[in-house]
C-alpha cells in the first residue's frame, strides 16, 4: 500500500529558529540525513517518489477567478509558522511501517544536532482494489 | 515470441539454477540471456530448438559469472559440492520431463519462501516464474524501476542468506511452502482489480498473469485440491470483470450487475474445477470460496441466489479461518436468509472486535442492511462513515454516491395517497 508522507516545518511548538540561521555545517547534516533517508527508502524497495519544497516565499495560492482566469495569491506568507517543506511518496507492506517511517525521519537533525522532531502528517494514497460489495 | 520467452523463462531459469545450485546468480544469467535472445531472434529468426538456445546462452553466461568472481578456485569448489546428488551421475533417458515439472514447482517454492516480504515474494515470482522484465513488475505495480530492481535483488539476497539450495523442500515442509505460493498467486490476482489506463502499449494484467501461473500450479500438481479451488476462486471472480464497473470505473454491486456480460466460458470452468475439488478433500478456504463464488455466478439474480446454500458454506470457511471479515459476510448471508434485522443482530456481535475496529466494511454491511430494513437515516449515517475509513478509491464513489441516492430520495410519505395509484 502507498503512503504519502508530508514534512511539516513548524516553528510553534519548538524552539528551533528557520533553517537560514543554522550554520552550513548544520545545513550539511540535515541534508545528509535526507539524503540518507532516500537511498535507504530506495534500497528497501519502498520509494517511490519524494521531493524537497520551495519555501513559503517561493509558494504561491492559485484560485480561479472571473472566466477560469488565475487569481494568485502571495502566500503561504513568510511569518507562517508551518509550512510544508517536502513529501515521500512510499510503497509499503504495513500502516506500521509508515509509522514508523514517519518517526524516523521526524529525527531530522537540526542546530546543534538535535533532533528536529518535527510533525510528519502520513496520509494512505487511496488505491482501487474492485473488492466484492 | 514475447509470449514464448515467458514460456521458457522458468524452464531455462530451473535448468540453471539446479545445474549450478545458486539460484541468484542462475536469475542473473536467464535475463541476459532473454535480452539476448529479444534481441537476436527478431532478426535472425527464432532457433529451432528456443529452449536448448536459451540454455546454452544462459549457461555460457553462468559459466563467465561464476568465474569473473575473484575466489574462483573456491567458488567452483563450491559448485561442484552443491551438485545436487541426482546430478553425479547420468539421468535416466526419460528423466527430463520430471525435471522440468520439479523445476518449475521448487521455483515457485523458493519465490515465495516465508522468509520474504509479501510484496517481494510477489516480485520475485512474476520475474523469475512469470518471465516478467523488471520494467514490467515496476509498471504493474506503479513504483519506479529503480525501486522494483531493489526489491528483486534483495529478495534474491534474502534467499542466498538463507542457505537454501535448489531442491524440493523437505516433504514436511512442502504444504507450508504451497501455501504460502497460493498466498503470493491470490496477492497478484487481487492487485491485478488495480485498474490503471496508460500510454503503454503493453499493460500487464496481474489477474491475467496470476490466472496463467495459477494453472501452471494447478497442472503440476493436479490432484492438489486446494490449489484447483484457487483457479477456480479466480476464475469465477474474474468471470464478473466485466460487469462489475460502469464507464468511469465507479463500482457496481453484484446486485445490480449486468449478469449476462459475466464470461459464461470462465463460469462454467470455474464450477467444473471446484466441483471436481470439493468432493476429494481436503477441504481448504479456496474452495469454500470458490464454492460460494460458484453460487453467486450460476444465480440469474440477487433474489434467485441461493442463500441458505451461501450461509452454509460461509459457516464452513468462518470454522476454517475465523477471520472478523468472513464472520461479516456470513451477517449479510444471515440477513439474506432471514431478514435484515437478523442480519444486524449478527453484526452487533461483532461491534467490539479489535481486528474490525476502524475498517470501513462494518459500516458498509451495517449501511445495506439499514437500507434493505428501510431505514433510511441510518443507512445514510453508515454509508457516510464506511466511506470516511476505506482506503479504495472506487469503494469510496460508490458509498458515497450510495448515502447521496438515498438522501436525495423524497421522504416516502406513507400517509398521503397517491394519486397515479
Amino acid at each position: 500500500m502507498k503512503y504519502m508522507l508530508l514534512m511539516q516545518f513548524s516553528a510553534a511548538g519548538t524552539d528551533f529558529p528557520s533553517i537560514d540561521t543554522w550554520t552550513p555545517q548544520e545545513v550539511q547534516a540535515h541534508i545528509a540525513f535526507m539524503g540518507e533517508v532516500n537511498s535507504k527508502l530506495t534500497a528497501a524497495g519502498e520509494w517511490v517518489d519524494g521531493q524537497g519544497l520551495g519555501g513559503p516565499a517561493q509558494a504561491r495560492i492559485v484560485r480561479a477567478g472571473e472566466g477560469g482566469a488565475p487569481v494568485v495569491t502571495e502566500g503561504p506568507f513568510a511569518e507562517t509558522k508551518e509550512f510544508l517543506a517536502g513529501f515521500w511518496i512510499v510503497d509499503l507492506d504495513s500502516p506500521q511501517r509508515a509509522v514508523e517511517l514517519a518517526a524516523y525521519i521526524s529525527t531530522a537533525p537540526g542546530p546543534g544536532g538535535r533532533p528536529l522532531n518535527m510533525p510528519i502528517e502520513v496520509h494512505p494514497v487511496m488505491s482501487a482494489p474492485a473488492q466484492e460489495l | 515470441m514475447e509470449d514464448l520467452l515467458r514460456e521458457l523463462a522458468p524452464q531455462v531459469l530451473g535448468v540453471l539454477a539446479r545445474r549450478f545450485g545458486d539460484f541468484a546468480t542462475a536469475e542473473d544469467a536467464v535475463q541476459e540471456a532473454l535480452l539476448a535472445a529479444a534481441t537476436q531472434w527478431p532478426t535472425e529468426g527464432v532457433p529451432a530448438n528456443p529452449r536448448g538456445w536459451l540454455i546454452q546462452v544462459g549457461y555460457r553466461r553462468m559459466i563467465e559469472l561464476v568465474r569473473g568472481e575473484q575466489a574462483r578456485r573456491r567458488r567452483e569448489d563450491l559448485v561442484a559440492r552443491r551438485d545436487p546428488d541426482d546430478r553425479q551421475y547420468a539421468p535416466a533417458a526419460d528423466e527430463e520431463l520430471t525435471g522440468e515439472r520439479d523445476d518449475t514447482l521448487v521455483l515457485l517454492m523458493l519465490c515465495c519462501h516465508p522468509a520474504l516480504a509479501p510484496t517481494s515474494a510477489v516480485a520475485l515470482t512474476l520475474r523469475a516464474v512469470g518471465g516478467l522484465s523488471t520494467a514490467e513488475i515496476a509498471r504493474a505495480f506503479l513504483v519506479p524501476e529503480a525501486t522494483m530492481a531493489q526489491r528483486i535483488s534483495r529478495a534474491k539476497q534474502r534467499i542466498r542468506a538463507s542457505g537454501l539450495s535448489f531442491r524440493m523442500p523437505e516433504p514436511a515442509e512442502r504444504a507450508d511452502r504451497l501455501t504460502a505460493v497460493r498466498q503470493v498467486l491470490y496477492l497478484v490476482f487481487t492487485e491485478g482489480h488495480t485498474s490503471t489506463t496508460g500510454p503503454d502499449l503493453r499493460r500487464i494484467d496481474l489477474a491475467a498473469e496470476a490466472i496463467r501461473l495459477t494453472r501452471a500450479l494447478h497442472a503440476l500438481l493436479p490432484d492438489d485440491s486446494e490449489s484447483a479451488g484457487l483457479l477456480a476462486l479466480m476464475l469465477l471472480t474474474e468471470a464478473r470483470g466485466p460487469a462489475r464497473s460502469g464507464p468511469s470505473g465507479e463500482l457496481i454491486s453484484l446486485a445490480d450487475q449486468d449478469r449476462s456480460r459475466w464470461d459464461a466460458a470462465a463460469i462454467a470452468e470455474g464450477v467444473a474445477l471446484v466441483t471436481r475439488a470439493l468432493p476429494r478433500g481436503p477441504t481448504g478456504p479456496y474452495q469454500v470460496q470458490a464454492a460460494i463464488a460458484a453460487l453467486h455466478d450460476e444465480a440469474p439474480s440477487t433474489q434467485q441466489t441461493d442463500w441458505p446454500q451461501i450461509l452454509a458454506l460461509y459457516q464452513v470457511l468462518e470454522r476454517l479461518v475465523g477471520s472478523p471479515v468472513v464472520a461479516l459476510n456470513r451477517a449479510v448471508a444471515t440477513a439474506m436468509v432471514y431478514g435484515p434485522a437478523a442480519g444486524l443482530t449478527a453484526l452487533d456481535a461483532l461491534a467490539d472486535d479489535a481486528r474490525l475496529a476502524g475498517h470501513h466494511r462494518l459500516p458498509a454491511a451495517r449501511a445495506h442492511l439499514h437500507e434493505m430494513a428501510g431505514d433510511r437515516e441510518q443507512a445514510i449515517r453508515d454509508y457516510r462513515a464506511a466511506a470516511a475509513r476505506t482506503s479504495s478509491l472506487p469503494e469510496q464513489r460508490y458509498l458515497t454516491m450510495r448515502a447521496a441516492r438515498l438522501a436525495a430520495e423524497p421522504a416516502p410519505i406513507a400517509a398521503e395517497p397517491n394519486p397515479e395509484a
